[in-house]
């Protein structure tokens, strides 16, 4: 059967070897229970997915482990049963080598299933609950890039889908993973594009296969069947698989630079990912297992296993029959694009799609760079029509702009262009490091927009602050001067009031006009006044005392009478004498809210009845009527504190304000004698105090007591050197 | 002799209407502010610092445009010395070491068991990246700090250390690779005579 639809072809291009049927003998086989897993929280691009397990928590397989850290974010769940052991740094399967946080899982070999939630008829689901779905299915996409699915599907959702293309091409030599779901796993994959067809609601379905894979091809048609998608043959040359070169194959059309497939109505998903979406909508399973490729020379039987994501890779290669001393170089991903691996303790990841365990002879070190001829074979082998020599210079000069200008961000990082150079030049590797180069600058001048803002956003406040103080200095400085004023006049009239009490001494702040008789009577009220609160801040702190009670009573009644005879000693005509004292104080004292005095006072002897009670319960501990009043005390500690706030936020007096404290720097000598003074002063006060406990339990103290000399005599040194230097630095 | 008086006042009536119109411009089209400040500003690395002299990026971007010289900011090093110099086209000077050297990015972190919560730090931090209150302990924001060393000098228990930022899977770069190797002895004579 031939293709009904036109193909258009890539500019440039490669044909390297394939090395595909070495993999493909063995068909799918299941992969061996490991007995250790490791979850690495970054299998996705994105943000890092935050752990809701702790160490030591048994787990099921596929129960939740981490949740996704903001839309763009992938769950993570348990591919097996078992106990958590770690979560932390642990190997991660990355270029630099560097080990990133993960969940580490001790398989207890049950492999037993959390409770599962199947869809078996999804069209009737809403596409939204269904991208949910996928989205808490933790898929991210399994061709190797891993961006989180269900963003992608809903990447542009003002655009309309037109055309959902399948990526089955696998260009990359010696990967046969998507190949080999295809063999086996058809009728999945198939039911995966319907429940994509049925989210997306697409014009056209594209399933893009390279003509190297004819049992797929035949595979994928019979499952297809009369459905509305089509299977689409195209020549094998690589790099077909890249999305924005599929699309350009399968449709004509050309993503723009810097745009996204959505853009042009296009959503390209790969096959892995079809066959997560089938198990997550049909099964219920979230991401736990991918098919992957193990090949190289350096293993003994080559083959595809369906593995527990979280495998070490150590594992997997022994069950494909490592040979330890053969292996050279072990590539994660293919020979083209992937990277070398640094720990064979690292896990396989939701990307990885490929593990090549590479001889000498297979994977050479690369040869001696030499200087570029310009032979143009770069640019005439670019997928991405870019100038890879341009780029090669711009980059050798770090010069970024033109970089940019020659559209280096288009690069697919294929590795076309280094393929075929007869100087060996690593071109890739240049445009890797200038890309992550240009990524750090633009990261850094994001960030110095920030701290500009907030260095702004903080100059203003304090300046905001700044000038409030400054009105309220002047607030506080008019009513000043009002208060003055009226005292003076108040003082000018005083004199004329009293002309002819001449033997008073008429001192200034005093209100004139009390003979001797009346001052004894206002003595006598203020201690009758005294003697009442005293008596009342004992009650406070033996609440029960009736004797006090009575006593109280009396003595209240006492500083009434006291109150009422001076009163009448100084005539009705003036006013009472604690609002006229008040009056007369005002402008010296700052202002003062008697209530909020009061419930301060209250505070305080509340607080020194509660301390008083718990010092006495330390002493007799057993005294249930200590207690009592101890928590009766608390009650009224709090009562008291209550008022105090509600006091405070009634009283017309703003809460004092807190000075900043301009400190002049400190050289380092100055700090340093400074420490030392402490800490000799510090050891001399430890030592003091040590002398006096051996003293109290009659012990003997004479050693203790040459420490203690010492350490005086370390402080008197401490003290001396830093009063020199003070001394030193004033001269100066 | 008319000629040449023609000449002259047409000439000068040019003048006077070229003049006004020039005049009329510089007035209409006026530039408020000072844009060759917010451009050197926005070429400054906004560590506000202070390690060039003055207090904080803008000031400098400012002594720059009165012709200050333009190797005085450590954080921002060799990449914004030649980016100020193409800006302003003078030629690019080596980092004046008088006000310190370039150094990768650190960020300040505070021994928690040793802060005593005298918020000194709190009120040295331009960009407000330490939390915390009176008598509390205090923590640094690390993704808000910018490195400056200000809340170093003011802490009285010394208990802040500017630590360089880790290396992580995420922030790790790609090397470029070595430069090529000289395969043909006489090349590099050849350099070297050159």
């Amino acid at each position: 059967m031939k293709s009904a639809i036109r193909i258009w072809d890539i500019p440039g291009g490669i044909h390297p070897e394939e090395h595909k049927h070495e993999s493909t003998q063995r068909g799918l086989e299941p992969a061996p229970l490991p007995k250790t897993l490791i979850l690495p929280l970054q299998q996705h691009i994105g943000a890092r997915a935050e752990p809701v397990v702790q160490v030591g928590d048994k787990v099921l397989k596929g129960q939740l482990l981490a949740e996704a850290n903001g839309i763009v974010s992938c769950p993570l769940h348990a591919p097996t049963s078992g106990t958590i052991t770690a979560i932390g740094p642990a190997p991660y399967p990355h270029a630099s080598g560097l080990a990133e946080l993960a969940i580490t899982l001790e398989a207890d070999g049950l492999d037993q299933w959390t409770t599962l939630a199947p869809i078996s008829d999804y069209r009737t689901l809403d596409p939204a609950v269904l991208l949910e779905m996928i989205r808490q299915a933790g898929i991210s996409g399994l061709g190797g890039a891993g961006f989180p699915t269900a963003v992608k599907l809903k990447a542009r959702p003002e655009q309309k889908t037109q055309t959902l293309i399948i990526n089955g091409t696998e260009c990359e030599p010696y990967i046969t993973a998507d190949d080999t779901a295809m063999r086996y796993k058809a009728a999945e994959i198939v039911a995966g594009i319907e429940i994509l067809m049925h989210i997306l609601n697409p014009d056209q379905v594209l399933i893009g296969i390279e003509d190297n894979k004819p049992e797929a091809i035949a595979a994928m048609r019979e499952a297809v069947g009369t459905r509305a998608m089509q299977v689409v043959v195209f020549p094998t040359k690589y790099p077909s698989g890249g999305e924005k070169q599929l699309i350009q194959i399968l449709t004509g059309k050309e993503v723009p630079s810097g745009g996204l497939p959505a853009d042009i109505g296009m959503v390209c998903q790969n096959i892995g990912t079809l066959l997560a979406i089938h198990d997550a909508v049909l099964l219920g399973q979230p991401l736990i297992k991918r098919i992957t490729t193990l090949t190289g020379a350096a293993l003994g039987r080559p083959t595809n296993v369906e593995a527990l994501i979280g495998t070490p890779i150590i594992d997997l290669l022994q069950f494909a029959g490592l040979k330890p001393d053969q292996l050279y170089r072990l590539v994660m991903g293919g020979p083209m694009m992937g990277f070398t691996l640094q720990d064979l303790n690292a896990p396989i990841i939701k990307s990885s799609n490929c593990l090549l365990a590479g001889t000498r002879e297979e994977l050479p070190p690369p040869p001696p760079a030499q200087a570029c001829i310009r032979c143009g074979l770069c640019a005439e082998a670019c997928p991405a029509e870019l100038l890879p020599q341009q780029l090669h210079w711009f980059a050798l000069g770090k010069d970024y702009d033109q970089l940019k200008r020659q559209h280096l961000f288009d690069c697919i990082e294929c590795g076309a262009c280094s393929y075929v150079c007869p100087s060996s030049i690593p071109l890739v590797q240049y445009y890797r490091a200038a890309k992550a180069e240009i990524r750090a600058i633009e990261l850094q001048q994001h960030r110095a927009e920030h701290s500009k803002q907030r260095f702004e956003q903080r100059q203003a406040r304090l300046q905001r602050e700044a000038e409030q103080k400054e009105l309220e200095r002047q607030a506080r400085a008019e009513k000043a001067a009002r208060l003055k004023a009226a005292k003076e006049a108040e003082a000018a009239q005083a004199p004329k009031q009293a002309p002819a009490d001449t033997e008073a001494p008429a001192p200034v702040a005093k209100p004139a006009g009390l003979s001797d008789e009346q001052k004894q009577l206002k003595i006598a009220a203020a201690t009758a006044q005294m003697a009442v609160k005293k008596a009342n801040k004992q009650l406070a702190a033996n609440p029960d005392n009736e004797e006090l009670k009575a006593q109280i009573a009396e003595l209240e009644k006492a500083a009434l009478e006291a109150q009422a005879a001076f009163e009448a000693a100084t005539g009705g005509a003036a006013a009472p004498p604690a609002v006229r004292a008040e009056a007369s104080d005002k402008p010296a004292r700052k202002p003062v809210d008697e209530n909020l005095k009061k419930a301060k006072l209250d505070l305080a002897m509340a607080r020194a009845a509660v301390k008083k009670l718990e010092r006495e319960l330390t002493a007799t501990p057993d005294s249930d009527e200590l207690q009592q009043q101890l928590a009766q005390a608390r009650t009224t500690l709090q009562e008291a504190e209550k008022a105090l706030h509600a006091a405070e936020d009634a009283s017309p007096i703003p809460p004092p304000e807190r000075e900043r404290v301009e400190k002049r720097p400190v050289d380092e000598a100055t700090r340093q004698l400074k420490t030392d003074l402490a800490m000799a002063k510090a050891a001399f006060k430890q030592a003091e105090r040590a002398v006096k406990d051996a003293q109290e339990q009659g012990q003997d103290a004479s050693a203790l007591e040459a420490e203690l000399a010492s350490s005086r005599a370390a402080l008197d040194q401490a003290a001396k050197a830093f009063a020199d230097h003070m001394a030193s630095k004033e001269k100066v | 002799m008319s000629v040449v008086l023609t000449a002259i006042l047409v000439l000068l009536g040019l003048a006077l209407i070229f003049g006004a119109i020039l005049g009329y411009a510089a007035i209409r089209f006026k530039v408020e502010g000072d844009p060759i400040v917010d451009q050197i500003n926005a070429l400054l690395p906004q560590t506000q610092c202070g390690q060039c002299g003055h207090p904080g990026c803008r000031p400098y971007a400012e002594g720059i445009a009165n012709g200050e010289p333009i190797n005085k900011c450590p954080p921002g090093g060799e990449s914004t010395i030649q980016a100020l110099a193409d800006l302003l086209d003078v030629e690019a000077l080596p980092l004046d070491a008088e006000h310190g050297e370039e150094k990768p990015k650190m960020v300040a972190y505070i021994r928690e068991a040793e802060c005593i919560g005298c918020t000194k730090c709190i009120q040295a931090c331009p960009v407000d990246a330490i939390l915390g209150a009176a008598k509390q302990m205090h923590t640094v924001i690390v993704d808000e700090c910018t490195g400056c060393d200000l809340c170093v000098e003011p802490c009285p228990v010394d208990c802040i250390d500017m630590v360089p930022l880790p290396t992580t899977p995420q922030n790790w770069k790609w090397d470029y690779p070595l430069p090529p190797q000289q395969l043909i002895a006489t090349d590099a004579a050849r350099g070297q005579a050159a």
